[in-house]
């Protein structure tokens, strides 16, 4: 109440004084004077941040002369995509298309299970959807990757060994809690009086589930995905313990054994952490509002 | 009495109508079903699983023999374990006392209503987008003494063996993790900043508290719980830090950046000792547990109510 009463008289004071409105949105008034030490530290972590990347980038664009002859920070005097043939000549389509199998493989199901279950958690009750969600909430505190060797013996015993569904199924399960986790928060933003409302027009649950939480929770749902997808997608220790064929690696994996055999060629080397970096940095390009909004709201719930 | 029979129908109308919600309420339960089958049997039978096959004795591909206790004693009995404990405790302090107030700090700077601000949120998300693997070999490039960064930079001070004396690939892999996982934890803290009530900063400046003071008497006590979620991400994570590790170090050098992750992964699948394998890897699993219980008991149960409170 005071509160209230004191930024009233704000708003009061500065008007009369003559300034210029406050900023609606977001902090303003208060950070501007943090702005010079805050400032410098959010440069430096951006030099901090980005002089490496700009490192594999230009140095991936280089002969290997080059990469020996110049200083290993100036741009490349004779930039050349050899590097980059190479690696593609390296099988990486294939770890390309073996990687997006798996992504798409996992996250598809991941959402659609999660999003049912969460539904269900937040619309519903009884004992039994509590423990369903208790074990969710306690699949967040276990590093699952502990798992990795009962997991390979069961992958083993369901002939799924060196197989990209074997990759795919222990993934759905370890991203189920956090989706469940993030997806429950936003379905429970949905105004209890749509949910009324689609119940008197006599909608079941299940029409309701897909016809208004799911239009609703759209931007959540995206932002699990590609949450998801990116975990996925750069995933390391399932493919490195669960496959053995060449042609089943999936880019990280790739990447890793490519390193390997060509630990001479630098350039070389870094331009195949380009080349497996590429797809997504696409994606985070389209869908970087998404993303970054969805992840910022669904995590500090 | 009279006003007893009046209402004694309505009631059991009421009756009846919330016990057909509750019914329709608990049928919503088959939903879970999909999740929960993945769950239990790619998270929850290997849980138990693990914990099984600890008393066995298997090399990853023969049959599997009883070993009653020996792997918990032989585990137990060796220096390596509480060499590895040792190195995940410590990089999960020291990586969370870096990490915790960078994040914290550019959470509050990227929450400002600046336009470049924003931007520069969105370059803060690169590292996030590599994968490990990928992080790992780029570092190992750039630290080369001679074509990387300390030639690049003029900086001879960089030009160490990064990867051969422990004390630096120590502190490498702790900078590392630091450069791949700050940006996530900025972006949390950035969500729990701007659902800080404005009001809060404006009767602040009233009171003629300046920015320090602001900072440490609401931002602060304000982001609590977002702090408790990050820590807790962090500190979990930081058990499973493998590939990382893996790809950068090796373990190495000696056994000196070896967590309980990667002695898990090199006793198991490399040295075919799936038994103490397992012992370590129920270790990981109860210290996960334990962590994650102490760390929301620090946030107390009522989550949602008090985090507002007096407002």
């Amino acid at each position: 109440m005071s509160t209230v009463l004191k930024s009233t008289a704000q708003e009061a004071r500065t008007a009369s004084a003559g300034g210029p409105p406050a900023a609606n949105r977001g902090l303003g008034p208060r950070l501007r004077r943090l702005n010079i030490p805050g400032g410098l530290g959010g440069w430096i972590w951006l030099a901090i941040i980005i002089l490496p990347v700009y490192y594999v980038v230009i140095t991936s664009l280089k002969t290997q002369a080059g990469y020996f002859g110049q200083n290993p920070l100036a741009l490349p005097t004779s930039p050349t995509l050899e590097n980059y043939q190479m690696v593609i000549e390296a099988d990486f389509a294939t770890y390309f298309m073996n990687s997006a199998i798996v992504t798409l493989g996992s996250v598809i199901p991941t959402v659609l299970v999660s999003f049912m279950a969460s539904f269900a958690i937040v619309r519903g009750s009884g004992r039994f959807l509590k423990l369903v969600n208790g074990m969710f909430l306690m699949g967040l505190a276990i590093p699952l990757q502990a798992t990795i060797i009962p997991i390979y013996l069961m992958i083993i015993r369901l002939n799924l060994y060196d197989s990209l569904l074997a990759l795919m199924l222990p993934s759905i399960a370890f991203a189920i809690p956090l989706t469940v986790l993030i997806l429950s928060n936003f379905i429970r933003d949905v105004p209890n009086e749509l949910f009324e409302s689609m119940r008197l027009d006599g909608c079941s649950e299940w029409q309701t589930m897909w016809r208004l939480a799911l239009p609703l929770t759209r931007p959540a749902i995206v932002t699990v995905a590609i949450y998801n997808g990116l975990h996925v997608w750069n995933g390391f220790l399932l493919p490195l313990v669960l496959t053995q064929s060449p042609g089943l690696r999936v880019l990280p994996l790739g990447l890793w054994t490519f390193q390997g055999e060509f630990s001479v060629n630098i350039p070389a080397v870094l331009a195949s952490v380009v080349l497996s970096t590429l797809p997504i940095l696409v994606l985070y390009v389209i869908g970087r509002r998404q993303l970054l909004a969805g992840l910022t709201a669904g995590f500090s719930k | 009495m009279s006003n007893a029979v009046s209402t004694a129908p309505r009631a059991t109308a009421r009756i009846k109508e919330s016990k057909q919600t509750e019914q329709r309420k608990a049928a919503l339960a088959w939903l879970t079903l999909p999740a929960l089958f993945f769950f239990l049997v790619f998270a929850v039978i290997p849980l138990v699983g693990v914990l099984i096959l600890s008393f066995t004795s298997w090399d990853g591909i023969g049959a599997i023999g009883a070993a009653g206790m020996d792997n918990w004693f032989s585990v137990l009995a060796d220096p390596g374990l509480y060499n590895a404990l040792g190195l995940t405790f410590l990089i999960m302090i020291v990586s969370w006392l870096v990490q915790t107030p960078i994040s914290l700090l550019l959470g509050v700077f990227t929450a400002g209503s600046q336009r470049y601000r924003a931007a520069l949120a969105v370059l803060y998300f690169l590292p996030l987008l590599l994968s490990s693997a990928a992080v790992a070999i780029a570092f190992k490039a750039l630290l080369d003494p001679n074509f990387g960064l300390a030639t690049g930079l003029g900086l001879p001070f960089l030009a160490q063996d990064w990867l051969g004396v422990p004390q630096l690939a120590l502190g490498l892999v702790i900078f590392v993790i630091a450069w791949q996982f700050v940006p996530f934890h900025t972006l949390i803290y950035q969500g729990g900043v701007r659902q800080i009530p404005k009001s809060l900063y404006e009767a602040a400046q009233i009171d003629g508290a300046g920015t320090i003071k602001q900072f440490f008497h609401i931002t602060l006590p304000q982001l609590k719980y977002t702090i408790i979620t990050s820590s807790t991400l962090m500190v979990v994570g930081s058990l499973t830090y493998f590939d990382l590790i893996f790809v950068l170090t090796g373990g190495g050098p000696g056994n000196s950046t070896r967590i309980l992750a990667l002695d898990m992964y090199l006793r198991g699948f490399r040295a075919n000792l799936m038994g103490p394998a397992s012992v370590i890897a129920v270790i990981l699993v109860v210290i996960g547990l334990v962590l994650a219980l102490f760390l929301q008991r620090l946030g107390g149960k009522d989550k949602q109510g008090s985090q507002l409170e007096g407002l």
